[in-house]
């Protein structure tokens, strides 16, 4: 038998309790849930923790300005006019009126002077598609420096990958769709670019121009890719990047606290919620403000695209700047083969070298994890000085691109600077090969340098800045251990072993099949790790104890006025009043 | 009406004539004092008579011979304080002129002296005032194209200048004096080419002129115009302010926890 329990109280206030009228937000939901099954699934989502930190939110700029980029570039197709047919045009704009010029140049024009809002759109959709790529590349550092791509990460580092040279690529295609000067001047030279290769080039080029350059269907197929194709892959592997990033759950800084199993921060709902929606509004009012007052590809200066006319100052957007500097910079390398020219001034810079460091730069977590042999999960991030070879490494490549960035600017280089534009250019010659090995070797002895310092804080504590002076008279300066919490942190790593090669015949005497590859393996680890300072051990740490207890016994007789330690920014003190309490 | 015009023909010849023969004599005397200048502030780099110094190295001159550059090139580059030149470089800069226009209109009468040569212009060879709207909205456009197809190869498409090999480069156009570009195009000073009246005749390089002047008229549409140097410049605000502010902002969201107050909670 069931009782109605609906008119029984639920409290023990003075009037009973009767059940609320359903409320009409819960009915709707209840109506949702009922046939989507969405309670079960958010119930776990809503509460998703994510923990805090600001280098963890650099994807998420990326993130943001696609989806500016998504809306303002559907704005912009609303508008633009992907056509090469001539015509004449009559816009608002007076300097190019009655100028003969393809239909896609005459929209960009119109968006940006007899579109309301058009130019403003414009400019967003630019200044975003600069960030968005920007946004990617320190995400990615940040993934790598910290070692985020270890297992079970390693594929999200390959969407990643993906992704960036897929933005590369749409960010060209859109810079190419105006049919401006600048846009006209880009897609020759990547009819160039294409050319150069070997055998294939010609029918590439033909291939992908419909004939011969620059012919009338370029613009409506780089349009399909830019709005169609390479969007859509974009967004698919953003979701398949998102999905994985919840699937393995967000990486976090070691703490006390904090292991491998689990994720200390807060949920979704409601503080991710509002942080991450907040950003979003960050980000827009950024490019919009940038959109806003900042010109960027004034397309009307440029004029339209005509083969015979150039201009100074002919560069790629930012992130196709340095394969351009590599151009740039190249000798002038060519060799006759069966009365075919073999272009290597343009074939190697501009073709192999990006592919050769994308490959590069895809292959890192595939290759460091082949040297350690690690197989472990991975959650806790590393700092960058503890993996100081990693860091280097990343450094270096960074000087590369940088070396590589700065000789596409060659040409403002010269002019800002009252340099020889010549002698930038055999500077980075030279540069760009003894840079990055410079860079490497200086930031893996300052990583190394860091570690040792951090050993000094574990064994003989902070510096107080107090100066002791002993019965004797000699000077010597105050060292108190750090904090349990940061002890604690400093020491929440592995230890770096290094793999070596144990014998190069098996049980049976026989030659173990792999030994070379082993070999090389054993190098390159104690290559990786063997400069590494690792963290004290527990005899160091409690020998070290004994000693601070020793000095402290030494100074026990101190009057308590001269200590001075309290002030020394560590401690709250009672009755202080100069400074404030943080 | 014949009347009428007899007595004009009279009254203008009798107007002009006298003043013909004066002019004859001050161009004398402007030449003259032309010459003196000259021999004071140029000789020295380009001769006693224009000749130019050559070094003993092959092909080479401390300063070239002035015979048929014209008192068009002694113009531009003396008002715009190019010459005399600061120091022996690879080109001489842009500065503020040494001499006067008097001065300058001596030693260009001077120098126009040595051989025949270009002709500092006059204000309605480079000025379309004189034009109606329409033709000169016509003049702006054409002379856009010209810009675009000739100039901006070096000067880039907004004017802004650009790099020459072995540390020359093309200065920048804006606010340049009309007369000035107008002298430029006429005798390439420099490693600029002579664009010779053949090349771009009078009234194009007039509409050059025009389409100049009128972007720097124009308001800069887009906002600031980040030295309108093209991408690089664009790169370096998307990083700078963009990438920049956004980092700030990330931080700044981050350094944030849940509590109204400031107070830090260890996460």
């Amino acid at each position: 038998m069931s009782i109605d329990t609906s008119k029984v109280a639920k409290s023990n206030a003075t009037t009973a309790a009767t059940a609320k009228k359903p409320s009409r937000a819960g009915g709707v939901a209840t109506w949702a849930d009922e046939r989507l099954g969405l309670a079960g699934a958010m119930k776990k989502n809503l509460r998703k923790v994510f923990p805090d930190h600001w280098s963890f939110m650099l994807g998420e700029i990326a993130l943001w300005s696609f989806v500016v980029l998504l809306l303002t570039g559907v704005f912009l197709t609303l508008w633009f006019n992907p056509s090469m047919s001539e015509v004449q045009y009559q816009g608002s704009y007076d300097q190019l009126r009655g100028v003969y010029m393809s239909e896609a140049m005459v929209s960009a024009l119109d968006i940006s002077f007899d579109v309301r809002g058009g130019l403003l759109m414009r400019q967003m959709h630019h200044w975003a598609a600069m960030i968005f790529i920007a946004a990617m590349m320190i995400h990615l550092m940040r993934v790598y420096f910290t070692g985020a791509f270890r297992k079970p990460r390693e594929l999200n580092w390959v969407i990643g990958m993906l992704l960036l040279i897929l933005g590369t690529l749409e960010g060209f295609t859109g810079y190419s769709l105006p049919d401006d000067l600048l846009s006209g001047t880009g897609v020759r030279a990547a009819d160039g670019f294409m050319k150069s290769a070997p055998v294939v080039g010609t029918y590439l080029s033909f291939f992908l121009f419909g004939g011969e350059f620059p012919g009338d269907s370029i613009i409506p197929r780089l349009y399909i890719v830019h709005v169609l194709l390479i969007p859509g892959l974009l967004l698919a592997l953003i979701a398949a990047h998102m999905l994985l990033l919840v699937y393995h759950k967000h990486t976090q800084w070691p703490g006390p606290g904090r292991t491998e199993e689990n994720v200390v921060g807060y949920p979704m709902l409601p503080v991710y919620a509002a942080k991450a929606g907040g950003f979003f509004f960050i980000v827009f009012g950024v490019t919009a403000l940038m959109g806003g007052f900042m010109t960027i590809n004034p397309v009307w200066k440029y004029g339209p695209y005509d083969p015979s006319k150039v201009t100074a100052g002919s560069q790629p957007d930012w992130y196709m700047g340095w394969p351009d500097g590599a151009l740039r910079i190249m000798p002038g390398w060519e060799s006759e083969f069966l009365g075919v020219t073999l272009s290597w001034n343009v074939f190697l810079p501009i073709l192999v070298l990006p592919i050769l460091l994308f490959v590069i730069v895809l292959l890192l977590p595939f290759i460091e994890a082949w040297i350690t042999g690690d197989k472990r999960e991975h959650h806790l991030l590393q700092r960058p000085r503890n993996a100081p070879t990693r860091t280097a490494v990343m450094v270096a490549l960074m000087t590369f691109y940088g070396l590589m960035w700065a000789a596409g600017g060659n040409d403002l280089i010269a002019i800002k600077l009252d340099l020889s534009i010549n002698q930038i250019t055999y500077f980075m010659r030279a540069a760009v090969f003894f840079g990055p090995l410079l860079a490497f070797w200086i930031t893996r002895r300052w990583c190394i340098s860091l570690q040792r310092h951090d050993q000094e804080k574990l064994l003989h504590g902070y510096e107080t800045g107090i100066i002791m002076r002993s019965p004797e008279g000699g000077y010597s300066e105050r060292h108190l251990p750090l904090a349990p919490a940061r002890q604690y942190t400093l020491t929440a790593r592995d230890r770096d072993e290094v793999y070596t090669l144990e014998s190069d015949v098996d049980h049976n005497g026989v030659p173990a099949p792999g030994t070379r590859a082993n070999r090389i393996r054993a190098r390159l680890s104690a290559w990786l790790n063997a400069h590494n300072v690792q963290k004290p051990t527990r005899e160091e740490l409690e020998a070290a104890h004994h000693h601070a207890e020793h000095e402290a016994e030494l100074q026990a007789g101190l009057d308590h006025s001269a200590d001075g330690h309290q002030f020394d920014g560590h401690h709250a003190v009672e009755g202080e009043e100069l400074r404030p309490r943080h | 009406m014949l009347l009428l015009g007899l007595v004009m023909t009279g009254g203008l010849y009798a107007a002009f004539s006298p003043a013909t023969a004066q002019q004859a004599q001050t161009d004398a005397q402007l030449v003259e004092q032309g010459r003196e200048l000259f021999l004071v502030g140029c000789s020295s780099c380009h001769g006693l008579n224009g000749e130019g110094v050559a070094t003993e190295r092959e092909g080479y001159n401390i300063g070239p011979s002035l015979v048929g550059v014209g008192a068009a090139a002694v113009d531009f580059q003396v008002a715009t304080g190019r010459m005399p030149m600061a120091s022996p470089s690879h080109q001489a800069p842009r500065k503020d002129p040494v001499y006067n226009d008097e001065e300058i209109a001596a030693m260009a009468a001077f120098v126009a002296s040595l051989g025949p040569g270009p002709a500092i212009p006059s204000e309605e060879d480079y000025s379309v005032d004189g034009l109606s709207e329409e033709e000169r909205q016509e003049a702006i456009v054409r002379g856009g194209q010209i810009f675009l197809t000739n100039c901006t190869a070096c000067h880039n498409f907004n004017g802004s200048g650009g790099a020459m090999p072995r540390g020359g480069y093309a200065p920048s156009l804006k606010g340049v004096d009309e007369k000035h570009i107008y002298e430029a195009m006429l005798t390439g000073p420099q490693a600029m080419d002579v664009f010779s009246n053949g090349n771009i005749p009078p009234e194009a390089k007039r509409d050059v002129i025009a389409y100049l002047k009128s972007l720097e008229e124009e308001p800069e549409y887009g906002g600031f115009g980040l030295g309108g140097l093209g991408p690089v410049s664009e790169g370096l605000f998307a990083w700078l302010i963009g990438i920049g502010s956004l980092v700030g902002f990330a931080v700044w969201i981050a350094a944030h926890s849940t509590r109204s107050k400031k107070d830090k909670v260890e996460a």
